[in-house]
């Protein structure tokens, strides 16, 4: 990469996560994804009954469920926006590869949602204070649920170039997550087992989040269960670049 | 600076721009009419590198739009027809972006800054809102990203659209100045404009260039152009009428009484002879004796020349 292509991407995430911070968008969203994540882990979760110095069931295996509304809302607007407001015809004429505009966007957004992430570390002090927990297996589950919300994401990127209705956007990605997920979901896999072949189970699993997140959560880092996110990630940032094209050749 | 070849655009079974060719060259300013949809827009975003074109070519400063775009977009300031912002930045904080954008880094964005909003006056608004400013702010202010690089070639899609008349005048003034030493195309409905401000102008109509030539050009070519007309007193219609009508070089007169002094208009046998024309005209007023109020020759007018070239044939009939 040309330092050239990074100064045009770092100049549009820059512009993008200060877009964020400017408008009251971004604190709702961090209140609202640390609450809603202290809630399903004390509450739901029942971190304390558990009696285990884990966030694995009580933290973790929640962020599938709460990334499937939160991800989607926090990138819905990153495309269809520009459409809407017509900047888009400033943006592509700019002296740049519309694939830095996608890479930046994308970065952008996924800075933010980890900054939002990072923000529940006093999950972790609290199970660091009350028992010796197996740190190498949270920071595992946090990089899986990074990865989780920038594949995530990217579906959200893809779906907001395909509309400049921000709202379409957001419902068009959260079909495409939930699909994602109960692709693998076990309750799921578990209907299906019982009339398609053990192939097709595996096949239509293979492109869930679920069990390569399931990993994560257990503190497992397999390269497969990286390459599953990166490809998913790829995919729909090459996904956005062809409907971008398509926009502006019809 | 920009070579237009044999531009089509089809938008499924519509051809919205049909083999359009032009050229603009430094020191130019092109004006670009046509009424709604005629295509103008969608030749500028081929020309901006916006959208590709369906065939034909487009070169901006030796840099072919679709094999080299980067080099050819970098030459180009682009304000698009709706002047779109980011409204959630500050005037500020939008131009430092738009110079980000164009490579400028450091002391010569703050600098490009303080020059644009100098000159498209914007000072008392550079740490406001975007979303905040009125209409007139908000298209200045995408005005301004467009020259914040000083590029060597401008499109504006109408630059003086939602202004207000001293605004209007002086963006016009702006885009005169600029043209001096840049190649710049815009695109307006407002003919004054054209004529104010233009080299040249094209007219477009259903995708086609049906009219291209200096302003001058382009009024000539209007029914009235060279058409003489006169007022004057001491004599009685009929009388006038003959001796105008006796003229070598007169073709249709009409002539009518308007209280004390008598009017005529008078066609040019040929439009080349309007000159000639009027010095006859004179001639024969002072040789009958007849007090000359008023002499005039129509130079023609671009509206009218646009209706003609632009007015589908049936709605011409029906007027």
């Amino acid at each position: 990469m040309s330092s050239d292509s990074s100064r045009h991407i770092w100049t549009i995430a820059k512009r993008e996560l200060s877009g964020y911070f400017n408008s009251p968008v971004a604190y709702v969203f961090i209140v609202i994804f640390l609450l809603l994540n202290g809630f399903f882990t004390f509450m739901l979760g029942g971190f304390f009954e558990l009696g285990e110095a884990s966030l694995s069931k009580p933290f973790f295996s929640w962020h599938p469920w709460l990334y499937l509304f939160l991800v989607p809302a926090a990138g819905m607007r990153l495309w269809s926006e520009e459409r809407r407001v017509g900047t888009l015809e400033l943006l592509l004429t700019y002296p740049i590869a519309p694939w830095e505009a996608i890479l930046g966007k994308f970065i952008a957004s996924w800075i933010f949602l980890a900054i939002a992430l990072g923000l529940t570390f006093p999950v972790v002090l609290t199970v660091g204070y009350l028992g010796s927990p197996d740190l190498g297996a949270i920071l595992a589950g946090y990089l899986g649920s990074f990865l989780l919300a920038g594949a995530y994401l990217a579906v959200t990127v893809m779906t907001s170039a395909l509309t400049r209705n921000q709202v379409v956007s957001f419902i068009l990605s959260v079909v495409i997550c939930f699909f994602l997920i109960l692709a693998g979901w076990e309750p799921v896999t578990n209907l299906l087992v019982r009339w398609a072949p053990d192939t097709i189970v595996n096949l239509v699993a293979s492109f869930s989040v679920m069990p390569h997140f399931g990993n994560f959560q257990r503190g497992v880092v397999d390269l497969r269960d990286l390459l599953f996110f990166a490809s998913v990630i790829v995919f729909s940032l090459f996904g956005t670049g062809v409907i971008l094209r398509g926009l502006r050749g019809a | 600076m920009i070579i237009v070849e044999n531009l089509v655009k089809e938008f499924g079974p519509k051809r919205a721009v049909n083999s359009v060719s032009f050229t603009v060259n430094r020191g130019e300013i092109l004006g670009f009419l046509g009424p709604n949809g005629a295509g103008k827009s969608t030749t500028m975003r081929m020309i901006t590198g916006y959208i590709p074109p369906t065939s034909g070519r487009v070169s901006v400063g030796g840099n072919d739009l679709s094999e080299n775009p980067i080099p050819a977009k970098k030459l180009i300031g682009y304000l698009p027809e709706s002047a779109p912002c980011y409204s959630d930045m500050t005037v500020h904080g939008f131009l430092s972006f738009a110079a980000e954008m164009r490579g400028m880094r450091g002391r010569t964005i703050q600098d490009a800054i303080q020059r644009v909003a100098s000159l498209c006056f914007l000072e008392g608004v550079l740490h406001q809102s975007v979303d905040t400013l009125s209409k007139g702010y908000r298209h200045r202010t995408c005005f301004a990203q467009s020259i914040i690089h000083d590029p060597e070639v401008l499109v504006l899609d109408e630059p003086t659209d939602g202004l207000d008349p001293n605004q209007k005048h002086e963006v016009r003034q702006l885009i005169k100045r600029m043209g001096e030493k840049k190649a710049i195309i815009f695109s307006t409905h407002i003919l004054e404009e054209v004529e104010a401000v233009c080299s040249r102008a094209i007219i477009i109509d259903r995708g086609t260039v049906v009219a291209n030539g200096t302003p001058a050009e382009l009024k000539a070519r209007s029914e009235n152009a060279g058409l003489v007309r006169v007022r004057i007193s001491g004599g009685t219609v009929d009388a006038v009428k003959g001796k105008l009508t006796g003229l070598m070089t007169a073709g249709r007169v009409q002539v009518q009484s308007e209280g004390a002094s008598i009017t005529a208009r008078i066609q040019p046998r040929e439009r080349a002879l309007a000159g000639e024309l009027a010095r006859a005209v004179g001639d024969a007023a002072s040789q009958s004796g007849w007090k000359l109020e008023e002499l005039h020759t129509e130079e023609g007018r671009l509206d009218e020349v646009f209706r003609s070239i632009t007015l589908p044939d049936t709605v011409k009939r029906t007027e």
